[in-house]
């Protein structure tokens, strides 16, 4: 891809960078402190912030932020509630790190010059690859080799059972593929448009008043579009949590 | 053909699955529409499926992206 020639500046993949802050080497194995590691460690501290401050007061009647933290339990409690039962209610300190994570890391992406970490599929395939293992764990534990009926539904004709077997399984272990790509793929798709877009403005913005009227165009477009990608941001957080709860939901009760 | 001119087409080609998003995300919003216009009451319930299917036909169309990406990119 030759786009050395127009420099940093157009290249749209420019941002997703990754710059070693702290080079450090342990093993052979290259363990710097990065600058998505940065942004990862001040998500945590920004999560752990907002939620540790917002309860401080413990009101009855609560105020702006501890509303705010309030609406955002609630709406994960329900949402595990209504997708994985009462049962499923064990893990929810588990899926409500996982949303306001990938909230956060979302919603400081959306930040001009910041960075965002969730475009870049091995830390979304790492999460997701989590919820696939701890899923899987669950359900042997909860059924132990019955777990297994999982991949040969009931009902169905002894000789389409193979087929199925083989079909289901595949469904199954390509889960956390899914569930990584869809998250990185939103995530950068939205980046790279915006960053195209902004090219365009810049390119037609330096080719006099006709240029300036032209740039309107794709200006507007940004505008309408970063508004799109706030909702993407959060809808891909919310998207991510709620599958967790259905194949936590397929562990523990196992209905088909 | 030069290898890197196929390369192009078919990152090119791997955008065609932008038809198959669009054609679930018409979907799911006119099916929404219709039955909320049939019963406007329990529309609102319907709200977060709604958005739901929409992040999940929209990612589909963005795995043709990343196709396309890779082809570019790593390839």
């Amino acid at each position: 891809m030759a786009t050395v020639d127009t420099g940093a500046f157009f290249d749209p993949m420019y941002q997703f960078e990754i710059v070693r802050i702290l080079p450090l080497t342990i093993g052979g194995l290259d363990v710097s402190f990065t600058n998505a590691s940065l942004y990862m460690v001040a998500i945590v501290a920004l999560v752990s912030l907002f939620m540790i401050q917002s309860m401080r007061g413990r009101a009855l009647v609560p105020g702006r932020l501890q509303s705010l933290a309030e609406l955002s339990y609630e709406f994960i409690a329900n949402m595990v509630r209504d997708n994985a039962g009462s049962e499923g209610m064990r893990f929810f300190p588990f899926i409500f790190s996982l949303f306001m994570f990938i909230l956060f890391a979302n919603m400081i992406g959306m930040i001009p010059y910041s960075y965002t970490v969730t475009s870049h599929i091995i830390i979304t395939f790492a999460l997701a690859i989590t919820v696939f293992l701890g899923v899987t764990a669950v359900g042997f534990v909860k059924h132990g080799l019955g777990f297994l009926k999982l991949f040969a539904p009931s009902g169905v004709p002894v000789i389409l059972l193979p087929l199925i077997i083989v079909i289901e399984l595949i469904s199954y272990l390509v889960r956390p593929i899914t569930l990584s790509v869809r998250l990185f793929a939103n995530m950068t798709a939205g980046l790279v448009i915006m960053k195209v877009f902004a090219g365009f403005v810049l390119l037609l913005g330096v080719g006099g008043v006709l240029g300036m009227v032209g740039a309107l165009v794709p200006l507007l477009f940004m505008v309408a579009f970063t508004a799109l990608k706030v909702l993407v941001a959060f809808l891909q957080a919310y998207v991510f949590a709620i599958l967790t709860c259905i194949y936590l939901n397929d562990a523990l009760h196992m209905h088909h | 053909m030069e290898a890197e001119a196929a390369q192009y087409i078919g990152a090119g080609i791997a955008c065609l699955a932008l038809i198959g998003a669009a054609l679930g995300i018409g979907n799911i919003f006119a099916n929404y529409l219709s039955a909320a216009i049939r019963n406007p009451s329990a529309a609102p319930a319907q709200f977060p499926n709604l958005l739901l299917g929409f992040a999940l036909a929209e990612a589909t169309g963005l795995f043709g992206l990343v196709v396309a990406l890779i082809l570019i990119f790593v390839i």
